[in-house]
């Protein structure tokens, strides 16, 4: 149980700079993500709250109490990592207590509370095995029992389940989701995958090139992402752009057609880009409404549909659950309902 | 299986077969020589096998001889510079796997230089520097320039071993509270105990048959190791095969014991399951 406040940290790899002027805060008990592409500073973030990393510059604080100079061992966090790290000459259970032995636990409380965390996560069988006789996802299930055993201040994930199959990593999501309601321990987790990231966090932290781009909860940043970043990178398949300029109240394409804007949008402001997710893009015939363009490519995903469509020179991706398009080459009619629209300045800033 | 195939195997089997009989032979040589009477040891001509074998030589070797000196003297000094060589090249290996430091380059450079040098070059300044401390003619002298010597190479072997072994063990370790150094007892050097016992017996072995220096450093057999004693065999006039081979056997024995004690460590494969695989 802990906050964590991380203070303009920054971190810097000989003279280049990784993180820069990190700002964060975060509550009680609170499930909090980091995801952003590769190479965006996420895992150095998580590896400099655990001590792993030293903090070039600025404040990491738990409860209150600065950690900078603080060795690993004496921040109270476990961490799951992406390789599980387990200790293959030990036991599972050995694994288990591996941290309360080094605290000088006496037995019965290990007994006690490594049967409470195995038994929570249904490793009672395999506790005499050692890690090279377990399946990934017993591995990973040991290495989140190597964390819960102590009951740390916080837990730290460092894509813990991206080495599982997609169908096991879906159980897994789910399990992480009901572990942390049960033990209600302050959570980062860092991931690449932004389904992992919508469906586990009860706030996101959208990370690029070593900045905080966007810091809020998993809808606020589907409906109103701050920059053209974020909006791209959450949903998927992922948001499409018009660029274009804006005068009369209308986006010019740069083939010539226009987008008609809604009333609460600027008028006029040069430059600007246009995003409609491919979800709320609505389909008509051709010639009936909307801007006409034709189907290049079709992706049956079974539950919808993506329609790869070419509008003004770029790609542009509609899903839709109507199978009335399935024909590559078939004319269709587009339009964007004004409440879906997100409008960015020539900087990319969401207006 | 076709007969492809196991004609493959065959030939296979056959050339392992002759590189084995190679290798070996100069140690059955020894052997056979060791157990030859001395009056067939010329008489009978090169034969396999002699045609009547004795065990005086070992007899003599091991009791009228001070080969039993010398192979306690080879025994304490191999042993100890084995010990002390491969807890500082653990040590020194860790440090060049794990951490970046100012002159890491230059420290590895150096280590590499000094396996550039014939040995020969360096005994007489050795002599030199030890003569005044009295660790001419010492086994202790003899430790202390065989450890100089082997650390460098053992330290490499070591960090080779440490580069296999993920960081993220120790990290994981050092968050489940341990501090690195209590994270390399608990969790590294178990899994590095096979590099541990490679390093060991390529450092016993090293000691275990070094001439040179033994040879220079120590005057007299109150402190000479085995290859040193070996020559003793050598006399003005004759040279004793019989008991030289009989000598050479018993050498042979430690070596084998240690190789055969360490050998289920140099099976790698420890670190299997550690991560994901």
């Amino acid at each position: 149980m802990a906050t964590m406040e991380i203070r303009s940290a920054s971190k810097n790899y000989g003279t280049i700079r990784v993180l820069d002027d990190i700002n964060l805060d975060i509550g009680d008990g609170e499930f909090i993500v980091l995801v952003g592409p590769s190479g965006c500073g996420k895992s150095t973030l998580l590896r400099m709250i655990a001590g792993l990393e030293e903090i070039t510059g600025g404040e990491i604080r738990i409860d209150d109490k600065v950690m900078n100079a603080l060795p690993p061992k004496a921040r109270d966090i476990a961490m799951v990592f992406q390789s599980y790290a387990l200790y293959p000459h030990m036991s599972v259970a050995d694994n288990m207590s591996y941290s309360l032995r080094l605290r000088k636990t006496d037995k019965p409380t290990i007994a006690e509370k490594v049967g409470a965390a195995s038994a929570k996560l249904g490793l009672d069988a395999l506790l005499e095995r050692k890690p090279k006789a377990l399946s990934g996802g017993q591995r990973q299930r040991v290495a989140m029992g190597r964390a819960i055993v102590r009951q740390p201040k916080a837990f730290l994930f460092d894509e813990p389940l991206s080495n599982l199959d997609a169908r096991l990593r879906e159980h897994m999501r789910a399990e992480i989701r009901k572990l942390h309601r049960e033990l209600g321990a302050t959570s980062i987790y860092v991931t690449h995958d932004q389904v992992e990231a919508m469906t586990l966090a009860d706030r996101i932290v959208a990370m690029h090139g070593g900045h905080i781009q966007q810091v809020g909860t998993p809808l606020e940043l589907y409906d109103r992402p701050a920059n053209l970043f974020v909006a791209g990178f959450i949903g998927s398949p992922g948001m499409n752009f018009l660029k274009g300029d804006i005068a009369d109240r209308s986006l010019h394409l740069r083939d010539g057609r226009t987008v008609a804007l809604p009333a609460e949008m600027p008028a006029t402001m040069g430059e600007a880009t246009l995003g409609i997710r491919p979800e709320h893009v609505v389909l008509s015939p051709a010639g009936e409404a909307g801007l006409e363009t034709t189907v290049d490519l079709v992706e049956p995903t079974g539950h919808g549909i993506i329609l790869h469509l070419t509008l003004a020179g770029t790609v542009f991706k509609v899903l839709t659950h109507d199978r009335r398009w399935l024909e590559p080459g078939s004319s269709v009619g587009v339009s964007f309902p004004a409440e879906a629209l997100h409008l960015f300045n020539a900087e990319g800033v969401r207006v | 299986m076709t007969a492809t195939r196991l004609f493959g195997t065959l030939a296979h089997r056959a050339a392992i077969l002759c590189f084995i009989a190679f290798a070996l032979f100069p140690l059955y040589w020894l052997l056979k020589v060791s157990v030859t009477p001395n009056d067939l040891l010329y008489s009978e001509g090169v034969r396999m096998w002699p045609s009547r074998t004795t065990l005086d030589h070992f007899r003599f070797v091991l009791a009228n001889s001070e080969f039993p000196r010398f192979f306690a003297n080879s025994l304490i000094v191999s042993g100890t510079t084995a010990l002390i060589s491969t807890a500082l090249a653990a040590l020194m290996g860790y440090a060049l796997s794990r951490f970046q430091f100012r002159g890491k380059l230059w420290l590895a450079g150096l280590l590499l230089v000094t396996q550039m040098f014939p040995l020969v070059m360096l005994v007489a300044p050795i002599f030199k520097i030890l003569s005044p401390l009295g660790l001419t003619n010492s086994l202790t002298g003899l430790v202390i320039v065989y450890t100089a010597f082997n650390v460098p190479f053992a330290s490499f072997l070591m960090q080779g071993f440490f580069d296999g072994i993920p960081s993220d063990l120790e990290q994981a370790a050092m968050i489940d509270g341990a501090d690195r150094f209590t994270a390399f007892r608990h969790i590294i050097l178990p899994l590095a105990l096979p590099g541990v016992a490679a390093t060991l017996g390529f450092v016993f072995t090293a000691a275990w048959s070094e001439m040179i220096f033994a040879l220079m450093l120590i005057s007299g057999s109150e402190k000479a190791t085995f290859p040193v004693g070996l020559l003793t065999f050598v006399s003005k006039f004759s040279v004793d095969y019989g008991q030289m081979m009989a000598a050479g056997v018993l050498a042979l024995i430690p070596a084998c014991l240690f190789f055969l004690l360490i050998q289920r460590y140099l099976v790698q494969g420890m670190t299997a399951g550690a991560v994901k695989g």
